[in-house]
């Protein structure tokens, strides 16, 4: 069991002043699947996000990353171990072109970047990679636009070529299709089918025909707790998943 | 060259032969100040334009530098290199300490440790007895150049201050377009996507930081040696203020706004002082002038006009 799990929590807890918005997940994530994690708004699922990468403390509870207790780790660090998350909010660097952004994550490859005495051509040896990188998402034309000017669905896009970049073994996907329009969710879809050999991919995720079509394993957070866990067609029949929700049976 | 673009290079060039031939036409003494503020301008512009960081304390570092510049000028009759190398280190190791407890919070929070750590330092300066407390430090001589030149003529201090001038801002400039400064701007922008790249954001804002207090340590050693002085100005949170009003004058965040907003405060300041406190009024009407109807500063908005970066 441990061979093939990739992250494992162990009663993962984080309290807001009283309010427990994480209580208690055990989560396994099989290597190589696409697991997701669904649930109501406010379900803990961003939390859930923020605690595995260390960008929040957790309250209680241990967090395993390829066997390795990873519990209150700089952020960075878990980055570098090859566990990536990406953001709900679409996370660029806004005023810099889109190949800086993806070339900003190849960067890192080189170790720390402390050499301010270097030009930047130094870094236009990651140039011919990030261009193949923006063309895998669909970006070739906007090499060199400011990302301040592409639309919401190409950020999303660039910010998943940046994510890619660092060629992590695990990605964390926050809703990677969140407020985007059809085409462009086809398109993260299939981005996503083509990426996920040899990796590992834990997305939170609301739209459920994605869902269904892209995931392995599904989780279901309610309140905090894990309520559910199978995969599509067994979590979608379970009355407590149907009313958590649409509220009530009934409803 | 030096990976200007071609409107930077030119800009540049303009910029060399304005420093080349303004000593003829204009006094060499302000010309010093100018270059001297417009140096210390360029160092809190690599701060605030390309991490983000507001410091609301960088006169620590140039009074310091200033001071340290000018003691051992005075006392220990140092060559005027090794002055200025020193005073460039005492920033660059005030800047260690004082930006190891600041950068670990940004936005206001940023602002005011820094201005309250600066603030220390000026009470500091003003107790401690090798600052000479409210006379400062006066007649320091400005000595030799390497053992050889003689400073003591305008004229040559004013090529001397030149010199470190043109060599300080290109290398705010080669640290901005360095694989460090590219992290710099990622975290300007983005400091949460930057940690999550794997980037340990603190420790690139306090080299940088360091950087920047090391060169407004140099301005400030420059300065005592052009002016023979070294006072609690130097160190004052006003220095600090108006090195925040030249570099949003000029233009946050651009290469060449810090030397023209130095120009245009301390041209104020030279010629307004007539009007004694009225040089205050103006300075803060300009100032809101400034933020009101040109945000970007005078090079920013040029920039914009021509569609360049400059």
């Amino acid at each position: 069991m441990t061979d093939d799990t990739i992250l494992e929590t162990e009663g993962l807890t984080r309290e807001f002043g009283g309010f427990l918005a994480v209580d208690g997940v055990s989560l396994r994530v099989a290597t190589g699947n696409i697991h997701a994690l669904i649930g109501p708004n406010g379900a803990g699922k961003t939390t859930c996000f923020n605690l595995l990468t260390s960008f929040l403390p957790p309250t209680r509870g241990k967090i395993r990353f390829k066997g390795r207790d990873i519990t209150g780790m700089k952020p960075a660090m878990v980055a570098r171990l090859g566990l990536v998350r990406s953001f709900q909010i679409s996370a660029v660097f806004p005023h810099l072109t889109a190949l800086e952004n993806v070339r900003l994550a190849l960067q890192r490859v080189r170790g720390a970047s402390f050499d301010f005495w270097r030009s930047d051509r130094a870094l236009q040896v990651f140039d011919d990679r990030a261009r193949e990188l923006l063309f895998d998402v669909g970006l070739s034309g906007f090499a060199e636009t400011v990302v301040a000017d592409l639309s919401y669905g190409l950020k999303r896009a660039l910010e998943i070529a940046t994510t890619l970049a660092l060629d992590p073994e695990m990605m964390l996907l926050d809703e990677p299709t969140a407020g985007m329009a059809h085409g462009d969710v086809d398109r993260i879809v299939d981005l996503i089918r083509r990426i996920r050999k040899g990796r590992t991919i834990l997305m939170v995720e609301h739209n459920l025909s994605v869902v269904e079509g892209l995931c392995d394993r599904i989780t279901v957070l309610t309140r905090g707790k894990v309520l559910a866990e199978g995969d599509y067609a067994t979590v979608s029949k379970n009355p407590e998943v149907i009313a958590a929700y649409l509220g009530t049976v009934d409803a | 060259m030096f990976g200007f673009s071609r409107a930077e290079s030119i800009a540049f060039l303009v910029m060399l032969v304005l420093i080349a031939v303004s000593p003829f036409v204009l006094y060499p003494v302000f010309l010093m100040r100018v270059l001297c503020a417009a140096l210390f301008a360029c160092a809190f512009n690599l701060m605030i334009g390309y991490v983000g960081l507001l410091s609301f304390g960088h006169a620590a570092f140039f009074g310091m530098g200033s001071y340290v510049a000018a003691w051992t000028m005075k006392f220990w009759g140092l060559d005027a290199s090794v002055a200025i190398i020193l005073g460039g280190l005492t920033g660059a190791a005030l800047g260690l300490v004082l930006g190891f407890l600041a950068i670990r919070r940004s936005g206001i929070y940023f602002a005011m440790i820094t201005l309250a750590l600066a603030q220390m330092v000026y009470f500091f300066c003003l107790e401690a007895p090798f600052t000479g407390g409210e006379d400062g430090i006066q007649q320091v001589p400005r000595g030799y150049l390497f053992g050889l030149i003689d400073l003591s003529s305008d004229m040559t201090m004013y090529w001397v201050t030149a010199a470190i001038f043109v060599g300080g801002f290109l290398l705010v400039h080669r640290i901005i377009h360095s694989p460090f400064g590219q992290v710099l701007k990622g975290i300007r922008e983005n400091e949460p996507r930057a940690t999550s790249l794997g980037y340990r954001t603190d420790d690139y804002k306090l080299i940088a930081f360091v950087l920047s207090c090391m060169i407004a340590g140099v301005a400030g050693g420059t300065k005592a040696l052009v002016f023979g002085i070294a006072t609690l100005t130097d160190v004052n949170s006003a220095t600090s203020g108006e090195v925040v009003l030249t570099t949003l004058l000029g233009g946050l965040g651009t290469v060449f706004g810090p030397a023209a907003g130095a120009l245009v405060v301390t041209s104020m300041e030279n010629y307004l002082a007539q009007f004694g406190a009225w040089v205050t009024v103006t300075q803060g009407v300009i100032f809101m002038i400034c933020v009101l109807a040109f945000r970007r500063g005078i090079i920013g908005e040029l920039g914009a006009f021509f569609r360049i970066s400059l």
